[in-house]
């Protein structure tokens, strides 16, 4: 049996009229790495915010590493890390400043344990540097580093990769893969359907309310039970027409230069071409697709 | 009975353009065109230049050097006559929350010089086409952030212009929302592509990979430079059986024999499998390699094969790995 690092029952918080999260409920076990992935306004931020006891639920619960997140919040935040979307460095001090500024909150004080941090986060060699001279990818392991110094079992990261280029957002993510090899369960949110896919699982949110949490794959399989198919056809608006109107097609949509649609398990290939012969449309490619997060997303929120 | 495409012009055109900021290259020699019926990404990462891009096409801002081209106005020489054909949707676009709908479209017709004769019977049909004819009264302010961003639309379709530039519209939105504005802009340039001189070119930045391959055409932007440049499809080609999917057990396992292999460049690891970028054509040997020796070490594989790129790992591999 795994440990449950956080168990979310019911979770709500109303701002005034507004429900910014509606009865979440989830799980994360031990050295899991998990997603929370929804655009921006769908209270991924404000889920963290109480799962750190920063702020109160309306409604609901969440125990946190076995602590109430609200009434023992100083014990989960000892022993977990926060990465903030708007992480706070100061950037007339060094790296080396920053962190040992940082990990003196949390009374850490021995230098090795700074250095074990920096190298962890490959920021070896940059120590001297002043925050401000950090490209953005840098300050991102800076941040992390400060998350970290303490050696928390659970790490909160809120859109850590926001603005930072893929390769340095790659990097992170083996970081992350890292320490969660050392076990430590990570929590992270982002509103890239492509970057979620790096997740253990997914949690899908829309307007406050968790739709679904699991693997990608998983994910995938249950939502689109059917096939997605890439179709080159001329002309394209009649193509559109005589898919949206045939039966087995579940979506589709204009792709740039083609169609992209989804159908349901049962159609076959010859089948969508007879739809699209019929309509007198010509066919230049046919070919089977993959389903994205993004398809999951849709289908969920439609 | 394929008709023939009629010709397409090239209405948005950049040769050799810089803008610097200080000392920052902001828009370092950018060359680039994009032809009516065309939709062209510029895709990267913040910082990358796509805003200034963006900005210099707009007239808003000047290149330092180099020459820009709308509907074959001179940016430089003939800034109005360029303006008075083009749209611009810019990232930071904001409405007057407490017009109503027509009256905000009203209010950029208007300031573009348009008279109500001519701009409320288009606006009419804008509103339909985007999907807010029903909500031509209700106050800006009222909206869901996605009718926002089709007024916003509105506001920039109201001129009938043939270049549409649009900064990072689909930005941190709800992928719903993201949805139909990318079905209503492919439509637009599709539905309008019969009469030449009615086809509309659109030039779009985006920092999200996977809404790239949406486009026609993509512009990869990194320090300032377009890269690359192609059609997805072309793109991802690039990559063509140098993507492997590992799957297995342990995971970590799989991780550090992947990354030892010398003609690994990059291990990305998904959840529960890895993907590794191999150098060309090294992509059966490593298949070849790897499997004993991950089974040498105790490990267990259960799936070792080329699968199509995505564009964010072309990107990644043009720009550099972070292994490096």
């Amino acid at each position: 049996m795994l440990e449950i690092v956080i168990h979310a029952k019911d979770l709500t918080r109303r701002f005034g009229d507004f429900l910014a999260v509606d009865h979440v409920n989830f799980e994360v076990h031990a050295g899991e790495v998990v997603g929370y992935l929804g655009p921006n306004g769908s209270g991924k931020t404000t889920t963290i915010r109480m799962l750190l006891g920063l702020l109160q639920p309306s409604e609901g619960h969440a125990t946190v590493l076995g602590f109430d997140a609200f009434t023992q919040s100083e014990q989960v935040r000892l022993r977990s890390g926060y990465m903030s979307q708007k992480f706070a460095l100061y950037d007339d001090l060094t790296v080396q400043e920053n962190l040992s500024f940082y990990a003196g909150v949390y009374g850490v004080h021995e230098d090795r344990r700074l250095r074990q941090t920096i190298d962890r986060v490959g920021l070896s060699g940059h120590e001297s540097a002043m925050a401000q001279a950090l490209a953005a990818g840098w300050r991102q392991r800076l941040a992390l580093a400060i998350a970290l110094v303490h050696q928390p079992r659970l790490l909160f990261l809120d859109e850590p990769t926001s603005g930072v280029d893929p390769t340095a957002r790659r990097a992170f993510w083996d970081l992350i893969y890292e320490l969660a090899e050392d076990g430590v369960t990570v929590l992270v949110t982002t509103h890239y359907m492509d970057e979620a896919e790096y997740c253990e699982r997914v949690g899908i949110m829309r307007d406050g309310r968790l739709l679904a949490m699991d693997s990608p794959e998983r994910l995938k399989a249950d939502v689109i039970p059917g096939n997605v198919w890439e179709v080159s056809a001329e002309p394209l608006e009649r193509a559109l027409a005589a898919l949206q109107a045939a039966e087995g097609v579940v979506r589709v949509g204009l792709a740039g230069d083609h169609l992209r649609t989804i159908t349901s398990g049962g159609m076959r290939k010859p089948a969508l071409q007879a739809a699209l012969r019929s309509a007198d449309v010509h066919v230049t490619g046919l070919e089977r697709g993959s389903p994205t997060l993004e398809d999951v997303f849709l289908a969920l929120a439609r | 009975m394929k008709k023939s495409a009629p010709v397409s012009a090239v209405l948005i055109s950049a040769l050799d353009v810089q803008r610097a900021f200080g000392a920052v290259r902001a828009v370092d020699g950018l060359t680039l065109e994009v032809r009516s019926g065309e939709i062209y990404g510029l895709v990267g990462p913040d910082g990358a230049g796509k805003t200034t891009s963006m900005r210099l096409f707009a007239g808003a801002l000047l290149p330092d050097s180099g020459a820009m081209q709308i509907c074959g106005f001179d940016l430089a020489s003939d800034v109005e006559s360029a303006r008075s054909t083009l749209g611009y949707l810019s990232q930071r676009f904001s409405l007057y929350e407490d017009l109503t709908v027509l009256e905000n479209i009203r209010f950029f017709a208007e300031v573009r010089g348009l008279p109500s004769a001519e701009w409320l019977p288009r606006c009419l049909e804008i509103l339909e086409f985007v999907g807010l004819d029903e909500f031509v009264h209700r106050r800006a302010g009222q909206l869901s952030g996605g009718m926002k961003q089709k007024l916003g639309l509105a506001t920039a379709l109201v001129t009938r212009p043939r270049v549409l530039l649009l900064d990072e519209p689909t930005t941190g939105v709800d992928p719903v929302t993201r949805q139909d504005f990318w079905q209503l802009l492919i439509r637009l340039v599709a539905v309008s592509s019969n009469r030449e001189a009615d086809r509309v070119a659109v030039l779009i930045s985006t920092p999200y990979m996977d809404e790239a391959s949406r486009c026609h055409r993509i512009g990869f932007m990194d320090g300032g430079r377009l890269i690359a440049e192609g059609t997805p499809g072309a793109l991802r080609a690039r990559l063509s059986g140098r993507v492997l999917e590992l799957r297995g057990a342990p995971l970590s396992l799989l991780r550090s024999t992947a990354h030892q292999n010398a003609d690994v460049e990059d291990v990305q690891a998904f959840g529960d499998h890895l993907h590794l970028r191999v150098r060309e054509r090294t992509g059966a040997r490593v298949v070849k390699q790897l499997r004993p020796r991950i089974e040498r070490a105790g490990g267990k594989v259960d799936a070792l094969q080329p699968i199509p790129a995505l564009l964010e790992d072309v990107f990644i591999s043009l720009t550099g790995s972070p292994h490096a």
